[in-house]
């Protein structure tokens, strides 16, 4: 369905652009029906990037994204409109995706304009339901609410809801997790587990290997930019090759399992950013 | 026992009332601990921590008493605080990144620091110089502006600065939240390795991570809705819950190193309370799965075991 074929990111940095910084170097994955990929990696490491490039929210330098075999960039007009019907992106933080001026709901009715001019309200109506029943939201609890009246894992089930009313077959999920508190993030990952069964293909961007873990059939591990290993999740996470993903493994705090304390400040990153 | 926290009452000034965020708390943390503060947000983790050290203008001491090395803190009282602060409190803020000030060198920084608390720079100088080179920091970076300086080694500056006097109490409040994991776990060991060389002597840890609060903290606090649900030795408190909330906390944390399959994890149903207008008795109670009748009246933070506390009928 989607498929990354050997894609670059580069910036350019510095006075005058004199200065090129790759964020993005060589990668290629595929993501089919009912498939979900986690991308894995640190701050810094192009995830997001991958994701904005799919999106179309930023342009490829190098290499190509294909959707059904279709080159992304030569996508126009009607066609880029399509492509929106098939391919959405929900983002980290849902507290800043509402107009707090506006009800939560606008986000839903906004959407109806453009792509369901023809639905009359009792169809539109049970549309959203069915949405939000995909979601596993209460009409009654979120419709015609303000953002602040709703909880942060509802705000993010509403975008996600947002999304399915297109018929989406990609989403781009963009740490949606990160933001949520232990007790909701389940429910939002095992929401994803529920579209992947009906047929979606997610790409699940993340810095939290346990998340990635848990939900995802296939992983790519980034480093600056860098594919560094890439499988299937039992495997990346059962016998990983390459010393990168050994040592961010090894550093994730794990219930039930302590560190290897050898030496922890001996093995302090230099000059990390942040 | 270096701190002694009892009945601790913090509430907030709205618009709309009086915000109960911390609500009856009662803990104590002995010579040497390292507790971890655990729960999610809005639970009065933070609230907590602030209130050891400094009440902001929107927060009000409604009753309670906080006890440090035998002598009582005055936390209501902003003046007589600051000769605590900093010497015998001390905290890591949230956003170490942005503690620093802009405008001046970091040595320089401190040197006007150490001042306002009258001791000289050139008393400490040595013993600076030993704990940047622990941190893995080159001495030349007292002599750089902090936007000089990459968001780690600001991290490490922060943690450095805030300990040179040797509290008696140290509050790391989610120092490790906007960090990498790798970096996360250098920075938790730190804060480890300060405690077992005596820098501090005991060390409030906040976080909403409990995974890695078990891997660094002595004994774990769970706090909810404004109140302690639950204080455990950290092996006890992950292999043997007895709070509802703290089982189902727990049971809803994924893990690397287990294979999910078609296993699903089961989250908490509903939300929290709001705090503005609390329900009476257990504050759990509309999500709590065991919840019966006397749940309408508020449990005691009780001693089920030693060392072991806990507020839920069920527990006894």
């Amino acid at each position: 369905m989607l498929r990354l074929d050997r894609v670059s990111k580069t910036y350019r940095v510095g006075t005058f652009g004199g200065r090129e910084l790759a964020a993005v170097r060589d990668v290629s994955f595929q993501v089919g029906p009912g498939q979900v990929i986690s991308l894995i990696g640190e701050s810094g490491s192009g995830k997001s990037t991958i994701g904005r490039m799919i999106l179309r929210l930023t342009g490829v330098s190098a290499g190509t994204i294909s959707f059904d075999g279709t080159d992304i960039a030569a996508f126009k007009g009607r066609g880029l409109r399509a492509y929106y019907g098939n391919v959405q992106g929900v983002f980290q933080d849902p507290f800043s995706c509402y107009n707090p001026v506006f009800k939560a709901d606008r986000v839903l009715e906004m959407l109806r304009p453009a792509w369901f001019p023809r639905l009359d309200d009792r169809q539109w109506r049970d549309k959203v339901a069915g949405s939000l029943e995909a979601v596993r939201l209460d009409p009654g609890q979120v419709l015609g609410k303000y953002p602040h009246q709703l909880s942060g894992g509802q705000l993010q089930r509403l975008l996600v809801a947002r999304a399915l009313l297109l018929d989406i077959r990609l989403l781009v999920a963009d740490e949606i997790i990160s933001m949520l508190d232990a007790s909701t993030r389940i429910d939002v990952l095992n929401l994803l587990g529920d579209l992947k069964a009906r047929g979606l293909g997610i790409l699940f961007i993340t810095h939290d290997l346990s998340l990635g873990n848990y939900l995802s059939d296939q992983t790519v591990i980034l480093r600056r930019g860098e594919v560094v290993e890439q499988g299937p999740t039992d495997r990346v996470f059962g016998r990983p090759e390459h010393p990168y993903t050994r040592a961010l493994l090894a550093s994730v705090p794990q219930l039930h399992r302590k560190w290897d304390r050898t030496g922890p400040l001996a093995r302090q990153p230099a000059g990390e950013g942040g | 026992m270096t701190l002694k926290v009892d009945n601790l009452k913090v509430w907030y000034r709205t618009l709309r009332g009086q915000v109960q965020a911390l609500d009856g708390v009662s803990f104590g943390v002995a010579d040497g601990e390292l507790v971890g503060l655990a729960g999610e947000s809005g639970c009065g983790k933070s609230t907590l921590g602030k209130s050891l050290i400094r009440l902001d203008g929107r927060m009000r001491h409604v009753g309670g008493t906080v006890e440090l090395d035998g002598k009582e803190l005055p936390i209501a009282d902003p003046e007589r605080m600051n000769g605590f602060r900093f010497k015998e409190v001390s905290i890591i803020p949230q956003y170490a990144m942005s503690a620093l000030n802009p405008t001046r060198r970091v040595g320089r920084m401190l040197a006007e620091l150490l001042e306002s608390r009258g001791v000289a720079m050139a008393g400490v100088r040595d013993e600076l110089l030993r704990r940047l080179e622990l941190v893995g920091l080159d001495a030349e970076v007292l002599d750089r502006y902090p936007i000089e300086l990459s968001g780690g080694m600001k991290q490490r500056m922060v943690m450095v600065i805030s300990t040179i006097l040797n509290p008696s109490l140290l509050i790391a409040d989610e120092v490790t939240s906007a960090l990498d994991v790798s970096t996360q776990k250098a920075v938790a060991e730190t804060l480890v390795e300060f405690r077992d060389r005596h820098y501090v002597k005991s060390t409030i840890f906040i976080t909403h991570d409990l995974s890695l609060v078990y891997q660094i903290a002595d004994s774990i606090i769970v706090m909810y809705a404004g109140r302690l649900a639950e204080k455990a030795p950290t092996d006890t408190l992950v292999a043997a819950p007895r709070h509802p909330y703290t089982r189902m906390l727990l049971a809803a944390l994924p893990e690397v190193g287990v294979r999910y399959g078609t296993r699903r994890l089961e989250g908490i149903p509903g939300s929290p309370p709001s705090l503005l207008n609390p329900p009476t008795g257990c504050r759990f109670r509309d999500r709590c799965p065991l919840a019966f009748d006397h749940c309408a009246e508020q449990p005691p933070f009780a001693e089920v075991a030693p060392d072991h506390f806990v507020a839920c009928w069920k527990a006894f």
